[in-house]
């Protein structure tokens, strides 16, 4: 019996994905017979910007799984924490933008590395659970003191770059996302070389195997956690920059965080190829389905449909479409 | 005191003790490794060798008593200061990287001996590549030694158990250790497989000088290759000499070999 519904579920779930491709595929179909197919087409590129942007956040998330082992729930905050520290130095001390920026990185440094020091190493060797446990704690322990600090008022932080889109043949680009996108896979192909070419890069993956055995090659392993929370933070703060131009800075802006899961979930938790491939297909999926869809169901169903991809891909493939198949189900 | 004068020791466990909540992982334990000799640690499952070694190597901290490498202190030192004062270890069960190949295994295991920092680490040309190549070299050393050339660029987690083993050892004696803590090194392993690497263990003594501790169950294996024998039984030691002198022990047939004598 048991083997029966094993093999029943893991059939389910294949069909799922393939309707859902079915799915996505008709949107852009019935897109192009019933509008015109540069709708089609603006909606797709709009949605691979969008879906970079997505990566440019979740990378941090990939980056602390990769060299500590652990699974950060609090992303978002972080991305929120520093954008409202920079919207605070615009705000409230009417610092230029490039020395809020700088505050803003320095902040985040600091910020990792007393995140590290005094919340995750006391945590070393602890069960997997218990860590994530400390990250949500911590997401909600940002959520509220960020308005606390630097009060509640919705804010924003305006970059020097045009608001109107770029024309470009038949389409129209929006700079901040172009921008964000570039900075995004210029990120995502550095820590790619990092962790595959360099000494330190592939002594972090070291790290993240095993930190027993990394200790006993010699390898400060605290260092290396430092290392990556501090990471982390900037990367973060790049996050920040990006988003809260685009969607202004208030807690509203962690709630991008929670795209995280489904694009590392798309892509494999420990691959830095499966966080663009997983942002685009979660940007793609938002786009075509914004626009092919919810016109004709009301609306909102945007918002939910790179979850159902995250959850059918979860009952197939757990480790993701790049992960290493060696993750234990949490 | 129940060392010979005369000999030169390496590491001197002196009167240490570990617990854990209730329980005596070691009470008292003294050893003294002699250099440059094969010193065994044997003694039924539960008797505390692997917590022994776990102290030697800082993964644990004593609750009492001292260890000393080279005549200095190492209490309370991380493991990877240890490791880079020189002792070296395997683990009882395979800790191989994942996802990493025999190669780069075997050159994490030279981290301890590389000296550029994090920063001038992103810099791949220069002082770090010529660095890069004069850590490739010894690896390839090790790799004709341990004759694991066809094998550079294989996944660990596709090869023998044997060979996992032998990448294993490598990596440790990458770091080119002065003292090399094996934690059961031939356990799970067919006769073939077992005399391989008796040899490789014999050789690294003879032909690099290195001390060698080592966890064994093998008895035949212990009372061939072993210069110095140390028996534990239930967190204390019961016995210390050469393997003629514990075979006559008393205590250690009541004890350990009970059954067969």
């Amino acid at each position: 019996m048991q083997p029966i519904l094993k093999f029943l579920s893991a059939k389910f779930a294949w069909i799922l994905l393939a309707a859902f491709i079915a799915f996505i595929v008709a949107e852009g179909g019935v897109g192009v017979l019933i509008k015109d197919w540069r709708f089609a087409v603006e909606l797709a590129v709009d949605g691979v910007l969008t879906g970079l942007m997505y990566s440019l956040i979740a990378v941090g998330f990939v980056l602390i799984y990769k060299s500590t082992d652990a699974i950060n729930f609090a992303q978002g905050e972080f991305v929120m924490i520093a954008a409202i520290v920079v919207a605070g130095c615009l705000d409230w001390f009417g610092l230029p933008l490039w020395l809020s920026i700088l505050v803003g990185f320095g902040f985040m440094v600091v910020f990792g590395m007393t995140l590290e020091r005094f919340v995750l190493r006391p945590m070393i060797g602890m069960n997997i659970v218990a860590i994530i446990m400390a990250t949500i704690g911590l997401a909600f322990f940002l959520r509220g003191a960020g308005p606390l600090i630097f009060g509640a008022a919705p804010s924003t932080i305006n970059l020097p770059i045009p608001d109107s889109p770029i024309v470009w043949g038949l389409l129209y680009l929006t700079p901040i996302k172009l921008l964000g996108a570039a900075v995004s896979i210029l990120f995502l192909a550095g820590f790619g070389w990092f962790f595959l070419k360099t000494r330190k890069g592939v002594a972090m993956r070291a790290v993240a195997d095993s930190h027993q055995v990394s200790m006993a090659m010699g390898i400060n392993v605290e260092r290396y956690f430092a290392v990556a929370w501090v990471t982390a933070g900037v990367v973060a703060l790049l996050g920040g920059l990006a988003w809260g131009n685009m969607i202004g800075v208030d807690t509203q802006l962690a709630l991008v965080g929670l795209k995280v899961f489904p694009v590392v979930i798309l892509g494999g938790l420990d691959s830095i190829i499966g966080v663009i491939v997983g942002g685009i297909v979660v940007g793609l999926v938002e786009a075509l389905t914004a626009g092919f869809v919810d016109p004709y169901v009301g609306g909102g169903m945007k918002d939910f449909a790179p979850y159902v991809l995250m959850v059918i891909m979860l009952m197939i493939r757990p480790y993701g479409i790049f992960g290493r198949r060696l993750i234990e189900r949490i | 005191m129940a060392e010979p004068n005369g000999h030169d020791s390496i590491l001197s466990v002196r009167g240490v003790s570990k617990n854990f909540g209730g329980v005596r992982a070691n009470n008292d334990v003294s050893i003294e490794v002699p250099r440059g000799k094969i010193f065994a640690i044997i003694g039924p499952n539960g008797a505390g060798k692997t917590s022994l070694l776990n102290m030697i190597s800082g993964f644990y901290v004593p609750d009492a008593g001292e260890i000393a490498f080279e005549g200095k202190s190492i209490n309370g030192l991380k493991p990877n200061e240890i490791a880079e004062h020189g002792i070296g270890r395997t683990f009882q069960n395979i800790a191989l990287f994942r996802g990493m190949n025999v190669l780069q295994n075997m050159m994490l295991g030279r981290h301890v001996l590389m000296k550029t920092g994090v920063l001038s680490s992103f810099v791949y040309w220069g002082k770090t590549q010529r660095e890069e190549v004069a850590h490739r070299e010894k690896v390839e050393e090790l790799i004709d030694f341990l004759r694991l050339n066809d094998l550079r660029k294989a996944p660990t987690g596709e090869l023998a158990y044997g060979l996992q083993k032998r990448v294993e050892l490598g990596r440790a004696l990458a770091a080119e250790p002065e003292l090399l803590l094996l934690d059961e090194p031939m356990a799970g392993m067919n006769q073939e497989e077992k005399e391989d690497m008796v040899r490789y263990v014999l050789d690294i003594a003879e032909q690099r000088g290195t001390t060698i501790v080592l966890i064994e169950h093998d008895m035949g294996v212990v009372m061939d290759i072993s210069d110095r024998i140390a028996v534990l039984d239930q967190g204390e030691k019961i016995a210390d000499g050469t393997p003629d002198e514990v075979r006559a022990n008393p205590r250690v047939i009541e004890a350990y070999l009970g059954a067969d004598h």
